[in-house]
């Protein structure tokens, strides 16, 4: 029998491949090829902008950060003036960032929750509601929820003369949320101390009795321990040293407070609308954070005689926040993220402060939003290293 | 033998259920009145509706003005119906020329009718319709909407707003984005370091910014990154921002896609002496694609959502035409804003609210697909 070897025999076998056919060396190319077609777009880029700065006359570098800043910001957390710099109204933007973003957060985070759980509700009336709710706010774009509550309700609210008094020396009127002011007298570093003290000591605590449980199976109430010692210690310290905080209640004068301190409409509307909007996205995460415990864990648990309480406390919820927490930290940064709207209705956080008045002022956009972006991607960085942390620490490990 | 062992054993029928624990008040006393909880959740739950449902439908039905000018709307606290009549054609258009609005209807319309068949999944040449949709028809809807050919003048996009610029802002993003976001999940599971770096590098970058940054990129910082003489209009550099913004979102949908295909499919595309492109293209991707349907759909709603950020940047969509007929002086009534905002949210709800159920019909329908 004649086989067709020829051709086989003569180029291939034997012989190695030609090299623009070998893997390697084709993937090495490729590579090569890609950073230089990025180095040149980036070259043609910078090449562009300089020339587009120079025949514009824009400075550039980032010593105008030095500079006076020369507009004023109607709230702020540290001392600042139309005589500081353009540095210290970045630290102000960013400070009033953290703020809304914190306050946002631990809103969000409270009713997301409640939300969530009460989705799962036997009640049938209270599981439509809590669907409703997610329904219509997740569908509804941010920015107009941010429009609706700072010009469709707080510019609505009654001018300072007949505030609403929701709570005993808290008021609120079109001006904003006026709240009585704490002054710090001497003392109260006790009472900070005392309440580190209170929050380490239930941390050895915590462990202790984590400790003790898993050797002789004893259980200690750790929570509600805890939560008498950080809330009472410092309380005691404070009565001790003599109530050393004082109140200065808001006073109406003439058509405005006087005293007191005022949460500006800006920031409530945009912390109201934020963890409105990011409660329904947590609520829809704790839900099926829950509903990703297997139901044979409840079985097992009930099979062990542990009560519902028990089982919810001991194998639902440390299961389920398995599943909850990487997606609620997406949710966290998506918030920070998303307080940059508040561009729109002018409260000065970062975006505001620095893309909007400082950028019109100076002109240097490439510097400025350089430093913006620089400041969101590292929020990001750190809390993806922290994700990477907790999944390397507590993802379940598979068999 | 006695006849009575004879006889078959019957048992007596089963009595009915309690009357108290079937139908509608049995339902009742299970969701609703179980425990005295149960029951203080309820009333609170009913009253919660009460207020809420009454104050709506007073504000926005019983107690509103359906007819008449500014002036019927000065008092009280009220839906004022009048304005959103006096602007419809605004939110809509914007300030598109009235005797070419035509052409906007035109472009709906075709789009609509184009994408019906292709949303139902019994109707049949899908590749046809496909193709016209992601080829035809958007060069079709360019040249309508523009203008400047075809005798047809031109209109400029500063004139664009209202309805038609979320809806392009939209869907020029998630389409446009597609493609990138497809190369940048590859890039992002390839075996070569450099390009798997640079995508990571892109990817984490577009992800870890707010939008709003995107877009004032886009709009002061994108003119001086292009040689002198070039430019764009504004709806371009936002469209690009927009563009890029999504594909690093879609990226990740695609990448959720290709982590889900088994590798026996990629070991026989090797084994069949595929080569990566032939693996992908005729493999992996229609596979993945298919998987990734949902998600693409809901990073589509989050675009559309996110899109009313472009009025920062000075750009009229939906939410700016509103927010700018607030200031017409012949509008200028206490009631104007709330209506607007209330038939903004309405308008962008029902779009996204029936996109959402449509990807969950989808998600249920490509599952029974991949029951094993």
């Amino acid at each position: 029998m004649a086989l067709p070897t020829s051709s086989t025999e003569d180029s291939g076998a034997g012989r190695l491949l030609s090299w623009w056919r070998n893997p390697e060396i084709r993937g090495v190319f490729f590579q090569i090829l890609t950073l230089l077609i990025v180095i040149w777009v980036g070259w043609t880029v910078a090449d562009n902008t300089i020339q587009n700065l120079n025949r514009l006359n824009i400075a550039s570098g980032y010593d105008f950060l030095e500079d006076t800043a020369g507009f004023s910001i109607n709230f702020s957390l540290v001392d600042y003036s139309e005589e500081s710099s353009y540095g210290r109204a970045l630290l102000v933007g960013f400070l009033n960032t953290v703020l809304c973003a914190g306050l946002g957060i631990v809103l969000a985070t409270v009713l997301g929750f409640i939300v969530g759980i009460a989705r799962l509700s036997n009640n049938w009336i209270i599981a439509r509601l809590a669907t409703v709710y997610v329904e219509i706010i997740r569908n509804v774009p941010l920015l107009l929820q941010i429009f609706f509550w700072y010009i469709g309700v707080l510019r609505a609210l009654p001018n300072p003369r007949d505030s609403l008094e929701p709570i005993p020396n808290v008021f609120l009127n079109s001006r904003g949320l006026i709240v009585p002011t704490p002054i710090l007298q001497s003392g109260t570093g006790f009472v900070f101390a005392a309440f580190v003290l209170a929050c380490v000591g239930s941390f050895f605590l915590w462990r202790w009795a984590r400790l003790r449980q898993q050797q002789t199976g004893q259980q200690f109430p750790v929570f509600w321990t805890s939560m008498a010692m950080i809330v009472l210690l410092p309380l005691a310290v404070f009565f001790l040293a003599g109530s050393p905080v004082s109140l200065v209640l808001p006073e109406l004068k003439g058509f405005n407070f006087a005293t007191g301190s005022t949460l500006v409409p800006e920031l409530v509307a945009l912390v109201l609308a934020l963890s409105i909007y990011t409660a329904s996205f947590i609520a829809e995460i704790v839900r099926s954070g829950i509903q990703a415990v297997n139901w044979g864990q409840t079985e097992a648990a009930s099979s062990l005689g542990l009560h519902r309480g028990q089982t919810l406390r001991l194998v639902i919820i440390p299961q389920a926040m398995r599943v909850i927490i990487p997606p609620l930290t997406n949710q966290y940064l998506n918030l920070t993220k998303n307080s940059s709207l508040a561009a729109a209705i002018a409260y000065p956080e970062l975006v505001s402060v620095f893309a909007g008045v400082v950028l019109n002022q100076t002109g240097q956009a490439v510097e400025v939003l350089s430093i913006v972006i620089a400041i969101y991607l590292s929020l990001s960085i750190v809390t993806s290293v922290f994700m990477n942390w907790y999944n390397a620490k507590f993802a379940l490990v598979e068999r | 033998m006695n006849t009575e062992s004879q006889q078959v054993w019957q048992p007596i029928p089963e009595k009915p259920p309690p009357s108290l624990s079937i139908g509608p008040v049995g339902w009742a006393r299970k969701n609703l009145f179980s425990t005295p909880l149960d029951i203080a959740l309820t009333v609170l739950g009913l009253y919660m509706i009460y207020v809420v449902a009454s104050a709506i439908l007073d504000w926005a039905v019983f107690n509103a003005v359906w007819r008449g000018t500014a002036d019927d709307c000065r008092e009280g606290s009220r839906a004022c119906w009048p304005f959103i009549q006096a602007k419809w054609g605004q939110l809509i258009y914007g300030r598109y020329p009235l005797e070419e609005r035509w052409r906007v209807d035109a472009t709906m319309i075709i789009g609509v009718l184009a994408m019906i068949p292709m949303l139902i999944p019994a109707v049949p040449f899908k590749k046809v319709n496909a193709i016209f949709l992601f080829v035809v028809y958007p060069v079709i809807a360019f040249f309508l909407l523009l203008g400047g050919r075809f005798s047809l003048p031109l209109v400029e996009t500063p004139l664009w707003g209202g309805l038609l610029v979320t809806l392009v802002t939209s869907i020029v993003g998630i389409v446009g984005s597609l493609p990138l976001g497809i190369l940048l999940a590859l890039g992002r599971r390839s075996d070569m370091p450099v390009v798997r770096m640079l995508s990571i590098g892109f990817i984490e970058f577009w992800r870890g910014i707010p939008l709003i940054t995107v877009l004032f990129m886009a709009s002061v910082m994108l003119p001086l990154f292009l040689p002198e003489g070039v430019t764009l209009d504004k709806l371009l550099r936002c469209l690009v921002g927009i563009a890029l913004f999504s594909a690093a979102y879609l990226a990740e949908v695609v990448r959720g896609g290709l982590q889900a295909i088994p590798r026996g499919q990629y070991e026989a595309a090797n084994a069949l002496g595929l080569g990566y492109w032939r693996t992908m293209l005729l493999i992996i991707l229609p596979q993945a694609l298919r998987l990734v349907i949902p998600g693409i759909v809901n990073s589509f709603i989050a675009l559309l959502k996110d899109t009313t950020l472009v009025l920062i940047v000075g750009l009229f969509d939906l939410l700016g035409i509103i927010q700018l007929s607030f200031t017409d002086p012949n509008w200028s009534t206490p009631n104007t804003a709330n209506t607007g905002y209330f038939t903004a949210a309405v308008m962008f709800w029902c779009l996204c609210f029936s996109i959402s159920r449509y990807s969950q019909f989808m998600e249920r329908r490509l599952q029974t697909g991949h029951k094993r």
